[in-house]
């Protein structure tokens, strides 16, 4: 029996019985539907996530002198002086699994204004500082290359400075601010981030541009407090420790039998939460989805079943003149194929559409991948053989004097 | 013709049936000839059918030989015994069996579509063929539902032609028609008789039986008697004897 006839009569069964057909379909079609759905919002929250999660810094290494040893009592981490603007630039050179990378100069400051003052830090950072720590400046701007270039007296604050030097309904981008009695001028005002964990407020400071720090108010040293770094990927953040590592032990010429004369930091309690957040989630997805497939599947044998046993005459006509068990295998197995193929197919179509329209007005945002698509489609057409095999292996195996006589 | 079609030795067939075991065939033996047109008679639960089904190779016996064209007919897989159905035997039944909502044009091609060797021009034009020669060929596209039950005989005897088989195996043919469209049917039988086609046929109905050349008459599981049917009936000469009807009852 040639293949396009035996699509043809499988075709026109469905065709007999078109509503039976559709609601059977229904079964992948929903099945597709739902997985690629799932993935894309999946996807979706998983990028919804990862954004949220970083910007609580997940990818942030911290790279601190190490601890100076005085008299034989060693004092905190970031004590000793081991930490240069060239460490700085080597590592910015040859670390390539960083993303950003800033030094970091900080000094406690008396910030006055008119008849107030306050006590705060000033930190002398470059243009990826903002963009590790996930500050935004929304009212006014931030320092430019320029003002680096010129260690120019420009500034950007936090909320908590804003409150207790101007007090509210005054605008301070613009006005000038006397910091140990070197005046700045305020050009933008960075973002409210609270409090972190550690009850510390992060609004409580003042930002200034590197070069405008270490040169005017560190007397001309060129050493740094920290190196604020961060990894292009959660997944790289050990691989670039141990790069950073060999860059400094190498610059600073330690022997193998030397401990490390800085401190390499990494948040990584919160880079594993993130890392089993997402495994719970592609795991949770997977799981739902293939069970609304299996459901569809089981749908398909049902259907195929009753359609064995309500078509026994007509499979014992066609036994008796001459069909194979092997041609009566294939009429039903491609009846069942052709049922997810074309449920598989409707689904996708389904699928995209209802991601499209999550995406649209449930401000989720959603990423359809062709990689969702192919396994969805895949799977469904799995389904439809194997579920499809065990009532056409049924109607194949009939006896034809008994498939006949049936009633 | 010194040679049968159709040898049988010593069938015999029992099955279980609930606690008892039922000997439907009880050592049947019988030669049947090319161009043979045999008519085989007996009571219900004779084993005629169960013969029949023999025959046609849709059911083993449990003991016995069976040589259809000097092939042993009992020594074969499933497989090869599909492919012998398809190319040597055609099967009219008493309740037609065309399939539903299948055109009469495609009934008749089925028993092809099993033959990969046959193109699909060659299927379309031998399907036409046949059932011009049972005269149908202005219904080829109608639906059996569509058809009277004489016409869907007519069908089934067209799609049993279409292989071009040894031998026609017929049970009941005539069981649900009336008594024209049973002649008229019967009188097909014997013009593809005429052109060389052996047909076996069980019939419980005298008249159909006596269209026949030879009678064989079953009771209890054996051949009880076996002649040459002695006046022959001519069913083209009998429908010209019967009133003709009015249009819309003839097939």
């Amino acid at each position: 029996m040639k293949i396009l006839q035996l699509f043809i009569i499988a075709f026109r069964s469905l065709n007999k019985n078109k509503l039976r057909s559709f609601l059977t379909m229904l079964g992948i079609i929903i099945g597709v539907a739902s997985v690629i759905a799932m993935l894309a919002i999946g996807q979706g929250s998983k990028k919804s996530i990862e954004s949220s999660i970083s910007s609580l810094g997940v990818n942030t290494i911290i790279v601190m002198p190490g601890a100076l040893t005085s008299g034989g009592v060693r004092l905190a981490t970031g004590s000793a002086n081991s930490l240069k603007n060239d460490d700085e630039t080597a590592i910015a050179q040859r670390c390539d699994l960083l993303e950003y990378i800033s030094p970091v100069v900080f000094k406690s400051v008396q910030a006055v204004s008119g008849n107030q003052n306050w006590s705060t830090v000033i930190f002398g950072v470059n243009d990826d500082y903002f963009k590790i720590r996930a500050l935004t400046v929304s009212t006014g701007v931030k320092f430019s290359d320029q003002d680096e270039h010129v260690a120019a007296k420009v500034c950007v604050i936090g909320y908590t400075i804003d409150s207790n030097l101007f007090g509210s309904g005054v605008n301070p981008i613009g006005m000038s601010i006397r910091i140990n009695s070197i005046p700045f001028r305020i050009i933008g005002m960075y973002d409210r981030k609270g409090q972190n964990a550690f009850g510390q407020d992060q609004d409580d400071a003042i930002i200034a541009p590197f070069s405008t720090i270490q040169k005017r108010m560190m007397s001309g040293s060129d050493y740094l407090n920290s190196i604020y770094c961060s990894a292009k990927s959660e997944a790289l953040i050990d691989d670039a420790v141990d790069e950073i590592t060999t860059v400094l032990r190498q610059r600073h010429k330690l022997a193998p039998s030397d401990d490390n004369d800085f401190t390499v930091r990494t948040l990584e309690d919160i880079a594993n939460i993130f890392g089993t957040v997402t495994r719970v989630m592609t795991l949770l997805l997977a799981s739902v989805a293939g069970i609304s497939l299996i459901v569809g599947g089981i749908g398909i044998m049902n259907i195929m079943l009753v359609s064995v046993t309500e078509r026994t005459r007509e499979i014992g006509i066609r036994l008796a003149i001459g069909a194979k068990g092997k041609d009566i295998l294939l009429q039903f197995m491609i009846e069942s194929v052709l049922i997810s193929f074309i449920g598989g197919f409707l689904g996708v179509c389904l699928g995209v559409f209802a991601s499209y329209m999550v995406g649209k007005f449930g401000g989720w945002p959603v990423t359809v991948t062709p990689f969702s698509i192919i396994l969805s489609f895949a799977f469904s057409a799995i389904v439809g053989i194997f579920f499809g095999w065990y009532p056409a292996r049924k109607a194949a195996s009939l006896n034809p004097i008994d498939a006949l006589r049936y009633e | 013709m010194d040679k049968p079609l159709i040898s049988v030795k010593n069938l015999t067939k029992s099955y279980q049936m609930g606690d008892t075991i039922v000997h439907a065939l009880r050592g049947v033996s019988i030669d049947i000839y090319k161009d043979d047109f045999v008519a085989i008679t007996g009571a219900s639960g004779s084993g005629k059918s169960t013969f029949m089904n023999t025959l046609g190779c849709l059911d083993k016996p449990t003991s016995g030989e069976y040589y259809l064209d000097g092939v042993d007919a009992l020594n074969m897989d499933k497989n090869q015994l599909a492919e012998f159905r398809n190319r040597k035997i055609g099967f009219i039944f008493q309740s037609f069996n065309i399939l539903a909502r299948t055109s009469a044009l495609e009934n008749v091609e089925l028993p092809l579509l099993y033959n990969n060797k046959i193109s699909t021009k060659e299927r379309k034009a031998r399907a036409l063929e046949a059932l011009a020669s049972v005269g149908l060929a202005d219904r080829a596209n109608n639906m059996p539902n569509q058809l009277s039950g004489g016409q869907q005989q007519r069908v089934a005897i067209a799609r049993a032609l279409v292989n071009a088989p040894l031998v026609i195996m017929a049970d009941e043919p005539t069981g649900n028609l009336d008594t024209r469209t049973s002649l008229e049917i019967m009188s097909i039988f014997q013009n593809l008789n005429s052109t060389g086609i052996t047909i076996v046929m069980v019939t419980h109905e005298p008249d159909i039986a006596r269209c026949a050349m030879m009678n064989i008459v079953f009771r209890d599981g054996r051949i009880i008697g076996s002649r040459e049917v002695p006046n022959r009936l001519i069913a083209a000469e009998e429908l010209k004897k019967m009133p003709v009807e009015s249009a819309e009852s003839t097939i």
